[in-house]
């Protein structure tokens, strides 16, 4: 027995130096001091870092405009994923295995790569705008690129199979003889899911929308990429601030900031999951 | 059964709005136009742009470097976790453990960038290593993330199967090393490839955490590739996404023709 534990040292080494070392300096510098030198901060005990998240509506803007937007790509997703698991599941087994790799297919060709297709699609100069204008139903190109829209549209995209797979499990794991006995029992198909599928897989879609939500609420690249320049999502914000502004006391607060409005979405997360 | 029908529909919109712009992503590489998106007549002078642009080849030969290094590592220590997560029972420090291991799973990227960049400033201040940043510390963060799913992996993998095999064998005297290689090791073996390959590609994938964490000498491709879509998108973000596209789905198609059951 002590043998193996022995065999855990550097699994414990890795994790204190990488995991646990550096969510202690980030804490230490969130209250650090900035400082024009090299490296950008002094340590102190002085929080300023936390008192310009406080100061300006900027900051709370930024983490308030993250959260919706991550709400509203999780719902999306949702809404788009729940039919997708019910179908693949309910496919033959042959089949099914067609459409998994056709869910996950699109992850493993680049996260940037679908942004880039995107960026294609809604380009004033690109596809739809060129199908638009060919079919003689707009003159000027719309301004679909650079919007909110586009911002989620990308978002749902990325996320998407992320959502399908847990609700694809709880189908799986769906007895099809609850709904046989509710049929049975005279209940139509809408009663019959309404009071029994719907219920049965509510927490697989609670997973599903944190599992999307908890990602997105740091989202970075796609509001970066796709997104409104006064789209000020908190990952854009804590981004300007350590690169172009090298403030580093208040890109780290933020960072805490977000944590700790994640903290509860991560822990329900982590409950729905040793549920399931 | 209308509703069956209506669940089939929504599904076949879902798999479009997955698959649409990606297709339509290939089929453009394939344009001589030199705006993106639109047809041009057949050519493939895009692909012959993308292979002449020794800044994206450099940096997808060094994203390809440094996933593999970031898997293999993520491997030994995510497998090590999981296997001692499933089967070693209440060890002192447990919870702190799983935790620790499973920690990059649910942290934001723009938090887990910050914080390793910020650790690797801090060490290289206190001790000179490692020594600036590039692609060593993109590598140690991508095997510090992929580590934590390995971990689950292989828990989840373990978790299924009964511990009594190992002690079974150590019963009919095996050396806990034997038992290990003889038993634990096939087991988890499909669970660790599958780590391996999860792993691999989170790291070829990650733009965030490496642009957080490297250097001017570490630039890895999604980093050349956020750069060049910044500036806008050229014909050979097509012709990248049609190698891409091709190459996974061809691995994928003879993986199955490979793993096909036999009949007869």
């Amino acid at each position: 027995m002590r043998g193996r534990l022995l065999l855990l040292a550097p699994a414990w080494g890795w994790l204190l130096l990488f995991v646990a070392a550096p969510a202690a300096i980030l804490a230490a510098i969130a209250l650090a001091e900035s400082d024009p030198g090299v490296p950008p901060f002094r340590l102190a005990l002085s929080a300023t870092g936390f008192a310009t998240l406080t100061e300006d509506t900027y900051y709370l803007d930024a983490l308030l405009t993250a959260l919706r937007v991550a709400a509203t790509t999780a719902a999306l997703c949702l809404l788009i994923a729940y039919p997708m698991a019910m179908g693949i599941a309910r496919a033959a087994p042959r089949r099914r295995v067609i459409l998994l790799a056709l869910l996950m297919l699109p992850f493993w060709t680049g996260f940037l790569l679908r942004v880039g297709a995107w960026i294609g699609l809604l380009r004033d100069e690109g596809w739809i705008n060129g199908m638009l204008q060919a079919a003689g139903l707009t003159d000027a190109p719309l301004t679909l690129l650079y919007t909110e829209g586009a911002m989620i549209a990308g978002m749902v995209h990325a996320y998407l199979p992320f959502a399908v797979l847990p609700l694809f499990a709880a189908f799986l794991r769906l007895d099809p003889s609850l709904g046989e006995a509710a049929a049975d029992l005279g209940a139509r198909p809408a009663i019959a899911f309404l009071t029994v599928t719907l219920p049965v897989t509510a927490p697989a879609a609670a997973a599903a929308f944190l599992l999307v939500f908890i990602p997105a609420a740091g989202e970075y690249v796609i509001p970066e990429l796709m997104g409104p320049p006064e789209a000020q999502l908190v990952g854009r914000v804590l981004w300007q601030e350590f690169f172009q502004n090298r403030d580093w006391p208040v890109a780290a607060a933020l960072a805490l900031a977000l944590l700790v409005l994640l903290l509860v979405p991560i822990r329900l997360f982590q409950r729905l999951e040793a549920r399931t | 059964m209308s509703h069956h029908r209506l669940v089939k529909a929504a599904m076949v919109a879902g798999f479009a709005f997955l698959w649409l712009p990606i297709l339509l992503l290939v089929i453009y590489a394939f344009s001589a136009d030199r705006i993106p998106f639109q047809w041009g007549g057949f050519s493939l002078r895009w692909f012959q742009a993308l292979a002449a642009n020794e800044r994206l080849v450099e940096s997808a030969l060094l994203s390809l470097r440094v996933a593999a290094g970031a898997a293999t590592l993520a491997v030994l220590l995510g497998g090590a976790a999981g296997w001692a997560l499933a089967r070693f029972g209440p060890f002192r420090g447990r919870a702190l453990f799983g935790a620790l291991i499973g920690a990059p799973l649910v942290l934001p990227e723009v938090v887990t960038g910050l914080s390793l960049l910020l650790l690797f400033v801090a060490l290289d201040a206190l001790t000179g290593w490692p020594a600036g940043r590039g692609a060593t510390t993109v590598l140690l963060a991508h095997a510090t993330l992929g580590a934590a799913f390995v971990a689950v992996v292989v828990q989840a993998r373990l978790a299924e199967s009964d511990r009594s095999l190992e002690e079974a064998a150590m019963d009919l005297g095996a050396t806990p090393f034997t038992a290990f290689r003889t038993v634990t090791l096939p087991l988890i073996a499909p669970a660790l490839a599958a780590g391996w390959l999860l792993a691999f590609t989170l790291s070829l994938d990650d733009v965030v955490i490496a642009s957080f964490v490297s250097g001017p000498a570490g630039t890895t491709l999604p980093m050349a590739l956020f750069s060049m879509l910044r500036l806008g998108l050229t014909p050979e973000v097509n012709a990248l996404g049609a190698v891409v596209v091709i190459a996974v789905g061809g691995m994928l198609a003879l993986a199955a023709l490979l793993l096909r059951p036999r009949r007869g």
